[in-house]
C-alpha cells in the first residue's frame, strides 16, 4: 500500500492502472516475492484452507440466504424446501453445514500448529490475539447459524447458551431478555440472529485481513523456530507456496467433499430435524462437535465456590461453569504473555511436546465428556480435564519458564536444512535458564 | 518567529490551558451525551416490542385438573406448570421447609393460602432454560419426586425447589390471582 519506488509492467493496461493504483505491485509484494521461510512443512497449509473455507461459507451461505426465511413457522420448512426444491439446494446446504465443521477442523490444526511451533511467541503476540479474535467470532457465527433451522436442537440450544448470561449477577436476567426480545427464545431472537449470522462473517473477514497484514510484519514462523535471517533461509511464495497451499488445499477439500456427498448428516443431530417445540426439551442437549470441550468445561463446574467454613456463596455453580468457560479462551489470549521461555519450536522443546500433546489428548476427552450426560463417572472425568486445561496455562507453562533447559539451536534454517542431523546434534545447555 | 515571540506564545498557551481543558471536556461530555442518546435507540430495539408485552397474561380454568394431575399451559411464550398436588405431595413439601435448601423457601411462601393444592410455577429449569419432565405419570420426577431437568441433571421437590444439581433457584412461581375458585389469571 505504500508509494515508494515501483517497477514498471509490461503489459500497458496494467501499467495503466498500477500507475495510478498499485495494486498489482501489492500483489506481487505480498504474494508474489514475498520471503517465505523454505522450511515450512504441511501444518504450514491450514491457513489457506481456513481462508478457502471462509470464502465457501460466505457464498453459500448467500445463496441460501436467497431462499431461507427467518421466520418460526416458516423457517424450518424454508429449509426443508431448499432440501428438496430448490435447485441444487441440497448441495448448498450441505456444504454450508460441513463446511462449518470442516472450517473449525482447518482452524483448531491451525491453532495447534501455532502452539506447537511457537508461532504466538515474541514478536508475532498481536497476530496470535488476533487469531483467537477470529475464533471467537466464529464460535458466535457458527452458533446463531445452528439456530437458523429452527429444529429441536436449534431452539434448546440457543435457551442454553443464552440463559448463560443469566449468570451475570444483577443485570443477568435483563441482559438475556435483551438478547430474547422476548421473554424466550422466540421469533424475534430468530429474526436477529438471522441478521448476526449474515454480518459477522464479513466483521470475521476484516479481522482475517489484520491477521493476514500482522502476519506480512512479522514474516512467517517455521518449524525450527529460528528466525529467518537472510535470502539464504527463504523462498519466493509464489509458485513455492502457492503449489504447496494448493496442494494441501485439494487434499483437504477432496475429505470434506467426501463428508458432503456421502455422509451429510455425520456431523450434525438428528434432533434437528425435528421442529422446533419450546414445549419439549430433547431428553440430551448437545452443541455441535465443535463446541464439545467448551461444553464440557461449562458443566464441569457443578459446585459453588465459596469462603470455606461459612454458607456464604461467592460464585454459583452457574456462574462459575460460564466464568470457567470463557476462561478458557481467555487463557488463549494471554498465552503469548505466560509463556517466557526463550525457545520457540516444540522441536526442541522435550518438556513442553509432552506436556501440549497432553493438552491435545485433554481436549480431546473434554470434547467425549462435553457429548455425554452429565452424570456418573463422566462429571469427575470433565472436572479432571478442566483442571489440567488450565493447569497447563497456569501452571505448568510457568514451570517450564523456570525450569526447562535452553537447547542449543540451529545456527540458520538454511544451515538446518542442509544438515539431517541438526536435530540430533542438538542438546541440552546445562544449567538453569536465567 | 524571534525567540521571544515563540516564547510568548508558548506562555499564551500555559495561560489558556486551563479554559482548553475546560472546552475540551465540556465538548467530550456533550458528545458522550449525545452518542449515548442515539445507541440507545439501537439497544432498546432489541427488548421485547410492545406486542410482545401485549400478550402477557393469560387465563386457566382448572377445574378440568384431578388430584395428582398436571397441566402445562403457555405464558409470555413459556411453559407453565400447574400441579393439583395431592395431601400427600403437601405433606412433603411442607414437611421439607427446614430441610437444607438452597434457595430457601417455605412451601407456604410458594402457594396461594387456601389453595396449597394448586402449584403454579414457570417450567423452567433455573440453571440454564430446559423444561424439567414430571409433568406426566411416566416422566422421571427426580430423587424428591418432583421434577427432573434431562438437560444436567437438576432435581426439584414437590414444591418446586431445588434440591440437587447445577440450577441455583427454586422454579419461579410467576404473579398470578385466584379469580375465583376454579380460575387464575397469570400475570
Amino acid at each position: 500500500m505504500s508509494s515508494g519506488p515501483r517497477e514498471q509492467f509490461d503489459n500497458p493496461v496494467i501499467e495503466w492502472v498500477d500507475s495510478r493504483l498499485p495494486i498489482f505491485t501489492l500483489m506481487n509484494k505480498e504474494y508474489g516475492v514475498f520471503p517465505t521461510p523454505k522450511n515450512f512443512n504441511y501444518f504450514w497449509n491450514f491457513g489457506a484452507i481456513a481462508m478457502v473455507l471462509l470464502v465457501t461459507m460466505i457464498l453459500t451461505g448467500i445463496v441460501l440466504a436467497m431462499h431461507y426465511v427467518p421466520h418460526p413457522d416458516m423457517a424450518f420448512d424454508s429449509v426443508e424446501r431448499i432440501m428438496r426444491d430448490v435447485n441444487y439446494g441440497w448441495l448448498l446446504r450441505y456444504m454450508h453445514a460441513n463446511g462449518a465443521s470442516f472450517f473449525f477442523i482447518a482452524v483448531y490444526i491451525h491453532i495447534f500448529r501455532g502452539m506447537y511451533y511457537g508461532s504466538y511467541k515474541q514478536p508475532r503476540e498481536l497476530l496470535w490475539i488476533l487469531g483467537v479474535v477470529i475464533l471467537l467470532i466464529m464460535m458466535a457465527t457458527a452458533f446463531m447459524g445452528y439456530v437458523l433451522p429452527w429444529g429441536q436442537m436449534s431452539l434448546w440450544g440457543a435457551t442454553v447458551i443464552t440463559n448463560l448470561f443469566s449468570a451475570i449477577p444483577l443485570v443477568g436476567d435483563s441482559i438475556v431478555t435483551l438478547l430474547w426480545g422476548g421473554f424466550s427464545v422466540s421469533g424475534a431472537t430468530l429474526n436477529r440472529f438471522f441478521a448476526l449470522h449474515y454480518l459477522l462473517p464479513f466483521v470475521l473477514v476484516a479481522v482475517v485481513f489484520l491477521h493476514v497484514w500482522a502476519l506480512h510484519v512479522t514474516g512467517s514462523g517455521n518449524p525450527l523456530g529460528v528466525e529467518a535471517k537472510g535470502k539464504q533461509d527463504t523462498l519466493p511464495f509464489h509458485p513455492y507456496y502457492t503449489m504447496k497451499d494448493s496442494f494441501g488445499i485439494v487434499v483437504f477439500l477432496i475429505i470434506y467433499a467426501a463428508f458432503v456427498f456421502f455422509m451429510p448428516n455425520s456431523l450434525g443431530h438428528p434432533d434437528n430435524y425435528i421442529p422446533a417445540n419450546p414445549l419439549v426439551t430433547p431428553a440430551h442437549i448437545v452443541p455441535e462437535w465443535y463446541f464439545l470441550p467448551f461444553y464440557a468445561i461449562l458443566r464441569a463446574i457443578t459446585f459453588d465456590i465459596g469462603i470455606p467454613f461459612t454458607d456464604i456463596t461467592i460464585i454459583t455453580a452457574k456462574l462459575g461453569g460460564v466464568l470457567a468457560m470463557f476462561g478458557s479462551i481467555a487463557m488463549l489470549i494471554i498465552f503469548p504473555f505466560l509463556d517466557r521461555h526463550p525457545v520457540r519450536s516444540a522441536v526442541f522443546r522435550p518438556w513442553y511436546r509432552v506436556a501440549l500433546l497432553a493438552f491435545v489428548a485433554n481436549a480431546f476427552i473434554l470434547g467425549v465428556c462435553g457429548g455425554k450426560p452429565a452424570e456418573g463417572f463422566w462429571v469427575p472425568l470433565s472436572q479432571i480435564s478442566t483442571l489440567y486445561y488450565f493447569a497447563f496455562f497456569l501452571v505448568v507453562i510457568p514451570f517450564l519458564n523456570k525450569k526447562e533447559p535452553v537447547m542449543k539451536l540451529p545456527p540458520s534454517i538454511n544451515d538446518a536444512v542442509l544438515d539431517d542431523n541438526i536435530k540430533a546434534n542438538a542438546y541440552f545447555v546445562a544449567g538453569k535458564v536465567k | 518567529m524571534s525567540s521571544s515571540e515563540d516564547k510568548k506564545a508558548k506562555d499564551g498557551t500555559k495561560q489558556n490551558s486551563g479554559r482548553r481543558d475546560f472546552l475540551y471536556l465540556t465538548a467530550a461530555a456533550f458528545g458522550a451525551v449525545g452518542a449515548g442518546s442515539v445507541a440507545w435507540p439501537f439497544v432498546h430495539q432489541m427488548n421485547p416490542a410492545a406486542d410482545t408485552l401485549a400478550l402477557s397474561t393469560t387465563e386457566v380454568d382448572l377445574s378440568p385438573i384431578e388430584e395428582g394431575q398436571a397441566i402445562t399451559v403457555m405464558w409470555r411464550g413459556k411453559p407453565v406448570f400447574i400441579r393439583h398436588r395431592t395431601a400427600e405431595e403437601i405433606e412433603k413439601a411442607k414437611a421439607d421447609d427446614t430441610a437444607d435448601l438452597r434457595d430457601a423457601e417455605t412451601d407456604a411462601q410458594r402457594v396461594k393460602e387456601g389453595q396449597e393444592k394448586w402449584l403454579v410455577m414457570v417450567g423452567i429449569c433455573t440453571h440454564l432454560g430446559c423444561v424439567p419432565l414430571g409433568q406426566k405419570d411416566a416422566d422421571v420426577k427426580g430423587e424428591y419426586d418432583g421434577w427432573f431437568c434431562p438437560c444436567h441433571g437438576s432435581h426439584y421437590d414437590t414444591s418446586g425447589r431445588i434440591r440437587k444439581g447445577p440450577a441455583p433457584k427454586n422454579l419461579l412461581v410467576p404473579e398470578y390471582t385466584f379469580l375465583n375458585d376454579t380460575m387464575i389469571k397469570i400475570g
